[in-house]
């Protein structure tokens, strides 16, 4: 469990960190963020990177501020970040309460938000904040930019949008009218990737829900929102029976990631869990 | 008059610990690393295996001179099966080591390994007890009927007719799956080679420091004088690793240093597994719930090979002989066997066996209860042993203890009758609650008389300790045993204390060096403080005896007169005295050492379980823990309490979390600490503790042995609760990990 040899670079600015990738690329050089899901990989020898460049220590590429209503969050900003309220108001609040649920304190004091969603896992929590609130990304390379919306972003198991010689330099976060939101995960032990998780933002009129967003990590090859369970919870009183009829509908129309620690049934019924739970959470976060 | 012993002083051993400023083999530098070159498939024959030019390797044909690894026992039908230290033309398990290559540093090492190709041709696989035991099954040793290689069976003369009384009968199957005991350092060690002597220093971690030494320059021919052995160690490492062998090997061979660190993945591939074992019980009740008979069937399916010292045998011949526990069965049918499979050798894991076994009796009388319309703690009233000392079925004597006042006491922490009332109302919210107990007795400091009766070729036992008290006052003990983070440093130096008269700073305990210590056993079932213990008592009131001859006659009193404490003599009722120190100045120090070889000595305990269960997602969360329990006098009741909060964490972990997996095709799933789930402050409650003290007269020292009490008692007492709280449900769960898979299985009826 040592890593194979590696050269390591350290670049200070984004420009000189877009060459070195466009440079070393082609033969396998890759980024290093957080490195909080590489280095592991490097040690079981999965990864096995020619070059790294590390953006750890590229001053603009952290931290995170409100833009037309939407939160510009820098790649290298840390799980740790999020803890006590990156931003005021409900968005902020929300991102804190996700973001405890990400691994345990050391490995949040590393790893970060981009390293996350360049990582793709089917269970991060990131992932699952960016579909459901329909945020996008900034893709970098060399010789110009792209945004791509995080729907599209997310292709499969640890697979992404992302070319290799292309660094994720942005998340940009849009927060809607809404301010309703709740957020239920199920893992084995505290810190430990979801077997599934729901998050759900909507925003209440008059009693009814609206604008309901409502997104599923760690039970598919991808996070997605659930267009059948937002329909049905649309227009509705935020009632118990509402809940459960739209938890139905999610697992329902699931397709289930198996494992030898989850079969297809026990995945549909945890998803179940995850958005009942997930709602009644919206109502009351204590 | 109060003394060292019964203080609950900290531990000499934490200090350097807390600091971060521990020493660890992984710390020593090498001019050479070794990386071993493993099968990455459970059976097949070696067609080649070949290093790219300049890559120094070393496969069996280099070993040929080295005999293979095979311990033995000369009863119960045991087959001898033998383990090259490197595989031998076939490889039985994946993960088997097959060749090592050498690099100059770890790195380096690893790259080598990942250029060799090794070709094998893949054979049937048997990874099961019941596929290895399938008619047709291939044989997995040559010279072996089958995979069977150890049984035995027993049947009492009045089993048949007291089993014939029954009023009430109850079977049941448990499975205890495959664990890995998972220690924070896995196995590592240093072989130096010095020119000047000729001499190779190996610094491993081992619990056996002199028997790794025997069995290691037996293996390759050395004088024993050419091999000094150093291994100060904490867990998992009480069998002979073949990768020390190899090491050892090479330094000779090389003259020089090389060193070897087993990686996470390798350590949970292929260091030791353990408790893979299937027992099913059927127990035969009167009207009253009172144990008539037991039968017990188990089956542990012991992996491809049998580690030095213990063999293959040992999880299945302790099921077999302490299945019965703290209870009086009456008679007794029980056949066991412990069954080769193409997987990694199972060897003594805290606990061994009895997690497992524990289980099964605990399972087994809770559905008693429920089938007798009783409560739990009624029927193990009824049953468990209250006159002593208790002969067993199985020629076990337990000595003086108190096992229904233990349980008693338990009970009334857990305030069972409030717990109820709020189950019955949690359960009309939906909320499943459940409590659980579990009562055990554990065989601990058992000494040679114990391991002669398996018929094992090696046979530990006794403890040898040599003292010295030097004109500074500091009495040294050299110790065979072997501290593995127990806290014996502390411990021994307080027995050692009371008894000569010295504070327990300045007593100085010597280990884990065959330069420097008397042979020994080593650290295993229980049985440090009692032996090593034992022995040191000897000693150091041999030592006592002639310091209050030599004070007596410095102070012109009588002995009888003379009080030794905190390292001075003084004369009672009077102000005369004189420092220990200066005793041993005059007399030009003390030395003696005592021996010790006890038969044994029972210790027991009750825990109990509450937990949540969410019948939706299947979550288990134990909410309360208690543990009564009784190990004879607590020499230091926090080290003491330390060792059951360990003990019980682990055993948690082993009811809920910790499993090792393969596939179908013996390919091992759970190498990483991702996937063999080890349990995290989180997942662990905070422990309610209660001592009963029942001086144990089978012992020096009075204390009994409690090492893995806390390990043994904790899986059944989680199991039994998670089975009451599912009771309404009428869903029951036998398996252990009661992983949420098992339990939504279980829930939905989905098996
Ligand atoms: C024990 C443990 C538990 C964990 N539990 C969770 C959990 O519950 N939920 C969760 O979400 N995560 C969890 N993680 C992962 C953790 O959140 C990581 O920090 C995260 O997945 C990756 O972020 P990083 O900054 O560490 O990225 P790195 O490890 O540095 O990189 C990850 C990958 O992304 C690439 N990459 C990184 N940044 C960029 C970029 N800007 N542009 C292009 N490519 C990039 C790298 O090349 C690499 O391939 C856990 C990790 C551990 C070790």
């Amino acid at each position: 469990m040592k890593p194979c040899a590696f050269i390591y670079h350290r670049p200070s600015g984004l420009p000189e960190a877009l060459a070195l990738l466009a440079a070393h690329a082609p033969t396998g050089g890759r980024v290093l963020a957080g490195g909080q899901s590489l280095v592991p990989m490097m040690a079981y020898r999965m990864a096995q990177p020619s070059h790294l460049i590390d953006i750890n220590h590229i001053a603009t590429l952290q931290g995170a501020a409100m833009q037309n209503g939407a939160l510009v969050i820098g790649t290298t900003t840390r799980h740790a970040a999020f803890k006590t309220g990156i931003c005021p108001g409900p968005l902020g609040a929300m991102l804190g309460f996700v973001s405890s649920h990400i691994a345990h304190g050391p490995i949040r004091n590393r790893g970060t938000f981009g390293g996350s969603l360049a990582n793709a896992d089917p269970a991060s929590e990131w992932c699952l904040v960016m579909v459901t609130l329909g945020g996008r990304v900034m893709l970098q390379h060399a010789s110009g930019t792209r945004m791509v919306a995080a729907g599209d972003f997310f292709t499969g198991v640890m697979a992404t949008a992302l070319a290799d010689d292309e660094m994720l330099t942005e998340a940009h976060l849009p927060w809607g009218q809404g301010d309703q939101w709740g957020f239920y995960e199920i893992s084995r032990r505290a810190g430990d990737y979801a077997l599934a998780m729901c998050l759900v933002v909507y925003r209440l009129d008059n009693g009814l829900m609206r604008d309901v967003r409502l997104g599923i990590g760690g039970a598919e090859a991808t996070p997605r929102r659930l267009a059948a369970a937002e329909a049905i919870l649309a227009g509705q009183a935020p009632t118990g029976p509402n809940f459960i009829q739209a938890a139905d509908a999610a697992a329902a129309m699931l397709k289930p990631m198996t494992d030898h620690n989850v079969t297809a049934l026990f995945r549909r019924d945890l998803v179940r869990a995850a958005v009942r739970r997930a709602l009644h959470h919206s109502l009351n976060h204590e | 008059m109060t003394g060292w012993v019964g203080r609950p002083i900290t531990r000499f051993e934490d200090d350097a610990l807390l600091r971060g400023a521990g020493h660890f083999t992984a710390d020593l530098p090498a001019e050479a690393y070794l990386r071993f070159v493993r099968s990455p498939v459970a059976a097949g024959i070696i067609d080649g295996c070949i290093a790219p030019d300049g890559v120094m390797m070393i496969t069996d044909t280099d070993l040929a001179s080295v005999p293979p690894i095979k311990p033995i026992i000369r009863k119960f039908g045991y087959v001898p099966i033998a383990q090259p230290v490197l595989a031998r033309g076939v490889v039985r398990y994946t993960g088997e080591p097959v060749a090592a290559v050498i690099g100059q540093t770890e790195e380096q090492a690893e790259d080598f390994a990942d250029l060799v190709s090794l070709n094998i041709t893949p054979a049937p696989v048997c990874v099961t007890a019941e596929a290895a035991m399938a008619p047709g099954a291939p044989v997995i040793h040559p010279g072996m009927a089958d995979n069977i290689v150890v049984q035995t069976a027993l049947t009492t003369p009045g089993y048949e007719s007291a089993n014939a009384k029954a009023a009430h009968r109850v079977v049941t199957k448990i499975r205890s799956h495959r664990q890995a005991a998972l220690p924070m350092e896995t196995r590592a060690a240093h072989a130096a080679f010095d020119a000047a002597t000729g001499r190779v220093t190996l610094t491993c971690t081992a619990q056996m420091p002199h028997l790794m030494h025997r069995a290691i320059t037996a293996m390759l021919g050395m004088a024993a004088d050419e091999l000094r052995v150093i291994a100060p160690d904490f867990g998992q490492k009480m069998s002979l690793a073949a990768e020390y062998v190899v090491l050892v090997w090479a330094a000779l061979r090389l003259r020089t240093s090389i060193a070897w660190v087993e990686d996470r993945r390798d350590n949970l591939m292929a260091s030791f597994h353990a408790r893979d074992i299937a027992i099913e019980v059927e127990g035969a009740f009167d009207n009253e719930g009172r144990f008539l008979a037991l039968r017990g069937d188990i089956t542990a399916n012991v992996g491809a090979y049998a580690p030095y010292p213990n063999t293959a045998a040992v999880e299945p011949l302790m099921s077999f002989t302490e299945l019965p526990g703290p209870y009086d069965i009456g008679e007794y049918s029980c056949a066991a066997r412990g069954v080769i499979t193409n997987t990694c050798c199972s060897a003594p894991y805290r606990g061994v066996a009895r997690p497992a076994i524990t289980l099964a009796m605990e399972r087994l009388l809770d559905m008693a209860a429920m089938q007798l319309g009783m409560e739990p703690a009624e029927i193990r009233r009824r049953n468990l042993i209250r006159i002593f000392p208790h002969t067993t079925p199985t020629g076990l004597v337990y000595d003086n203890a108190a096992y229904v006042e233990t349980m008693e006491m338990a009970l009334l922490a857990a305030d069972v009758p409030g717990f109820r009332a709020r189950q019955h109302a949690a359960r009309a919210r939906g909320v499943y609650l459940g409590l659980g107990m579990s009562s055990f007795c554990e065989r601990t400091g058992y000494g040679s008389a114990a391991f002669a009766a398996r018929g094992m070729d090696i046979q530990p036992g006794w403890e040898h300790v040599d003292m010295t008290l030097d004109g500074d006052g500091v009495v040294t003990a050299r110790i065979g045993a072997s501290p593995h983070g127990q806290g014996l440093r502390t411990t021994l130096a307080q027995i050692i204390a009371d008894a000569v008269g010295v504070v327990p700073a300045n007593v100085r305990v010597v280990h884990g060096d065959t330069d420097h210590t008397p042979f020994g056993w080593g650290t295993f079932a229980s049985r440090s403080l009692v032996i090593s213990g034992g022995a040191s008592l000897i000693a150091a009131r041999k030592i006592r005896e002639r310091l209050l001859q030599q004070a007596a006659s410095y102070l012109e009193a009588a002995d009888a007169d003379i009080d030794l404490r905190d390292g001075y003599a003084s004369v009672t009722g009077t102000d005369r005295r004189v420092s220990i120190a200066v005793l041993a100045q005059v007399h030009g120090g003390f030395a003696d050492d005592g021996f010790y070889d006890p038969l044994g000595t029972f210790s027991n305990a009750t825990h109990i379980a509450m937990v949540a269960v969410d019948i939706e997602t299947c979550m288990v969360r134990v909410e309360r823990f208690i543990v009564a329990e009784d190990a004879g006098r607590l020499i230091n009741p926090m080290i003491v309490d330390g060792q059951i909060h360990g003990g019980v964490a682990q055993g948690i972990a082993n009811a809920l979390l910790e499993e090792v997996i393969y596939d179908e095709t013996g390919n091992i799933l759970t190498i990483s600490l991702a996937d063999f789930l080890a349990p995290t402050a989180h997942e662990i409650p905070a422990m309610t503790i209660l001592h009963r003290e029942t001086i144990a007269d089978a012992t020096m020292t009075g204390a009994k042995g409690l090492g893995e009490g806390g390990t043994i008692g904790a899986p059944a007492a989680v199991l039994n609760a998670i089975n009451d709280a599912l009771a309404p449900l009428k869903v029951t769960i036998n398996e252990m990990p009661a992983t949420p898979a098992r339990l939504h299985a279980a829930l939905r009826g989905t098996k």
